[in-house]
C-alpha cells in the first residue's frame, strides 16, 4: 500500500470523523452521568477549604 | 532552603549542577568564537552559581522538618519572585520596542538593540519568563492542595524551576546576539531546544508523581488543564523544533521541515502556545483560586470538564487560521477557520462558568481587587476569544492579518487575561504562601488594578483603530485600478497610535513595578501569621474538614 496524500485523506474522513465523534459523545456522558454528580460536587466545594488543613 | 536537603538531595543536587558545568564548558570550549560559545559560559557560570551555594552548606546541619507536615512551598515562593523579576524587565522591554515604533531613534544604532533583537526578548520574556514561571509556581501549590499531598523529593521541583529559566536566559541572551530560527515563539536554537525537553520531561514526571500520592480519589479539574499545557507544550516544541544543526560547534541549525509543511507546522506550534502555554494553565489557575477567592465552589463542575476536553479537541486543529491566502491548501484553511469559529462554545462556557461563581459575590468584586483581578480576566477571555474566532473568518482575517489588530487582540489576551489572572493568583497566593497578615497594602493593589486596565484599554483600543486604518489604507484602490496609499502612507497615519500604546505598555509596567514592590514589601516588613492547618492529610483516617463541634 503506497503512502499517499489520498491515504490520508481517506483515513482522516472515515475514522477521523468517527472517533472525533465518539470522543465527544464519550465524553459529554461522562460530564453529565447523573451518578458522578456526588463526586463532582464534593471536588468542587473540596478546595474550599484544602489551605485550612486537611479534609477528607 | 538548602538546608531543608537530605544530605542524599544534595549529593544529588551537586552531581547535576557538575555534570551542568562540564556541558557548559564543553559547549564555551567547542563554540569558540560563536554565540554558542558565549551560551556555554552562561550555563557554566549559572551551574557554578548553584555548585557553590550546594558546596558551601555541603556540611552544613541537616536537622530536617518532618515533611509530612508541611506542603513543600520553597520553589513555589521562588517561582513567583522570578515570575514578577520577568514581567518588569520584559514589559519594559516591550515598552522600549513600543517607543521605537513611535521614535525610531531609540534604537541608539546599536546591532542588539534593533527592532528584530529586542522584541522577542519582549516576547519570550513575558509568555516563558513571567507566565511560564508563574505556572510553574502555581501548579506546584495547586497540585499539592488539590491532591492532599506533598511533593516527593525535593531536587526535581529546583531542577524544574531553575532549569526553566535558564532556558530563558539563554534565550534571552541569544536573541540579542542574533540568534534565531526564525519561528515565532520558538526562536531559541537546538542545544535550548533540547534542554528544554529535559526539564519539561521532569516537570511532567514530578506532576505526574505527585498525583500518584493523592489522597483524592477525584483530579480536580485545575489539575487537568495543568496537565494538558504540560503534555500538549512538550509535543509541540518537540515536533516544532525538529531540526538538523549545521555543526555542533555552532547554533544554527536548519529545520526538518521546508515550505508550506514548514509554515504549518509553525502555526500549529504557533497557535496552540497560545492555547496550551497561553490559555489552558491559566484557566488552571482561574478554576482555582477565584472559586477560592470567591469562597464559592465553581459554578458548574460538569461544565468546566466538558469546556476542557472542547478546549482541547478544538484548540488542536485551529492553528492554520494563521495560514489563511498563503500556498496552504484551502480546505486546510477552512478547516482551521471552521475549528476556531467551534472554540468560541468551549471559550465562553470557561468564561461563563467563572462570571456565574461570582454571582451573589458581587459585594467581593467591588471590595476586593484581587478577585476583581480575576473577574476582569475572566471578561478579557471572553472578549479576546470571541475576538480570535471572528478575526479567523477569512474575509476578516483578510482585513486583519499582517494589521495592528493582530498585535491588539494579542494584547487583549496576554494583558487582559494571561497577566490579570496571574496578578489576581499572585496576590491571593503571596500571604498565605509567606505565612504573613496580609498584603503590605492593598491601596497598591487596587491601584496596580486600575493602572492595569487602563493600560491594557489604552494599548488595545489604539492597536484596533491602527489596524483597521491600515487594513483599509492596503486595501483601497484609486480609480485607475491602482493602491491609493504606499505603504508609507500608512507607516505615517501609523504615529499617533504608536504613542498611544507605548503610553499604554508603560502604564502596564508601572502596575508590575508597583505589584512587585508590594510583594516585596509583604515578604519584609507584615507581621508573621501562622494558620491554623495548612499541611497535607497524615493518614488515611478520614478526618473532618472542621472538628464537629464547629
Amino acid at each position: 500500500m503506497e503512502i499517499s496524500h489520498e491515504l490520508f485523506v481517506g483515513f482522516s474522513k472515515s475514522f477521523g470523523l468517527f472517533y472525533l465523534i465518539a470522543l465527544s459523545v464519550g465524553i459529554t456522558l461522562y460530564a453529565f452521568w447523573p451518578s458522578l454528580g456526588g463526586r463532582f460536587d464534593k471536588a468542587a466545594k473540596s478546595i474550599l477549604d484544602d489551605e485550612d488543613g486537611p479534609c477528607r | 532552603m538548602i538546608s531543608s536537603l537530605t544530605q542524599a538531595e544534595r549529593g544529588a543536587a551537586m552531581l547535576i549542577t557538575l555534570a551542568g558545568m562540564v556541558a557548559g564548558l564543553a559547549m564555551a570550549a567547542a563554540g569558540q568564537g560563536d554565540p554558542m560559545g558565549a551560551h556555554g559560559w552562561i550555563v557554566l557560570l549559572f551551574f557554578a552559581l548553584f555548585f557553590g551555594l550546594l558546596a558551601r552548606a555541603a556540611y552544613g546541619s541537616d536537622e530536617l522538618e518532618d515533611r509530612s507536615l508541611a506542603y513543600y512551598d520553597d520553589p513555589t515562593k521562588v517561582g513567583i519572585l522570578l515570575s514578577l523579576a520577568w514581567a518588569v524587565i520584559a514589559m519594559g522591554m516591550g515598552v522600549w520596542v513600543a517607543a521605537q515604533l513611535a521614535w525610531p531613534d531609540l534604537r541608539f544604532d546599536a546591532a542588539w538593540s534593533g527592532f528584530g533583537r529586542l522584541r522577542p526578548v519582549h516576547t519570550s520574556g513575558v509568555i516563558f519568563g513571567f507566565g511560564g514561571n508563574a505556572l510553574i509556581a502555581t501548579s506546584f501549590h495547586i497540585m499539592q492542595r488539590t491532591s492532599r499531598a506533598r511533593m516527593p523529593g525535593q531536587v526535581a521541583p529546583w531542577f524544574v524551576l531553575f532549569g526553566f529559566n535558564l532556558f530563558c536566559l539563554i534565550a534571552a541572551s541569544g536573541y540579542l546576539m542574533g540568534v534565531t530560527q526564525s519561528k515565532e515563539y520558538a526562536e531559541p536554537e537546538w542545544y535550548a531546544d533540547i534542554w528544554l525537553v529535559v526539564v519539561w520531561v521532569v516537570y511532567f514526571t514530578l506532576y505526574i508523581r505527585t498525583l500518584a500520592r493523592r489522597r483524592e480519589p477525584h483530579i480536580y479539574v485545575a489539575n487537568w488543564y495543568y496537565l494538558a499545557f504540560i503534555l500538549v507544550v512538550a509535543v509541540l516544541h518537540i515536533v516544532n523544533n525538529l531540526a538538523v544543526p549545521a555543526s555542533w560547534t555552532g547554533a544554527k541549525s536548519y529545520s526538518a521541515f521546508s515550505g508550506v509543511q514548514d509554515a504549518m507546522t509553525q502555526w500549529w506550534y504557533g497557535h496552540n502556545a497560545v492555547a496550551f502555554f497561553l490559555t489552558s494553565g491559566f484557566l488552571g489557575m482561574l478554576y482555582y483560586f477565584l472559586p477560592k477567592r470567591a469562597e464559592r465552589p465553581i459554578y458548574s463542575y460538569r461544565l468546566s470538564i466538558l469546556s476542557f476536553w472542547g478546549i482541547t479537541f478544538f484548540y488542536i486543529w485551529a492553528g492554520s487560521h494563521h495560514l489563511h491566502y498563503t500556498a496552504l491548501p484551502h480546505w486546510v484553511q477552512t478547516l482551521g477557520m471552521t475549528f476556531s469559529v467551534m472554540l468560541l462554545v468551549p471559550s465562553w462556557a470557561s468564561a461563563g462558568n467563572a462570571l456565574m461563581t461570582l454571582n451573589g459575590a458581587w459585594h467581593k468584586v467591588r471590595d476586593d481587587a484581587t478577585l476583581r483581578f480575576m473577574m476582569v480576566a475572566a471578561v478579557f477571555y471572553g472578549l479576546s476569544t470571541f475576538e480570535g474566532s471572528f478575526m479567523a473568518i477569512r474575509p476578516v482575517n483578510g482585513l486583519s492579518h499582517y494589521t495592528e489588530w493582530t498585535i491588539g487582540h494579542v494584547h487583549a489576551g496576554a494583558m487582559g487575561w494571561v497577566a490579570l489572572i496571574t496578578f489576581g493568583s499572585i496576590y491571593a497566593l503571596v500571604p498565605g504562601l509567606w505565612r504573613r497578615e496580609t498584603m503590605y497594602s492593598w491601596k497598591a493593589v487596587e491601584w496596580h488594578f486600575w493602572i492595569a486596565l487602563a493600560g491594557t484599554v489604552i494599548y488595545v483600543f489604539a492597536m484596533w483603530n491602527s489596524g483597521i486604518i491600515q487594513g483599509l489604507m492596503w486595501r483601497t484602490y484609486g480609480e485607475s485600478g491602482t493602491l491609493r496609499y504606499s505603504f508609507t502612507d500608512s507607516l505615517v497615519a501609523m504615529h499617533p497610535y504608536y504613542v498611544a500604546r507605548a503610553f499604554g505598555g508603560l502604564l502596564f509596567v508601572t502596575g508590575a513595578i508597583i505589584g512587585a514592590w508590594n510583594v516585596v514589601m509583604t515578604i519584609r516588613h507584615v507581621p508573621r501569621q501562622v494558620p491554623e492547618r495548612d499541611h497535607p492529610t497524615t493518614s488515611e483516617t478520614m478526618e473532618p474538614a472542621l472538628p464537629a463541634a464547629e
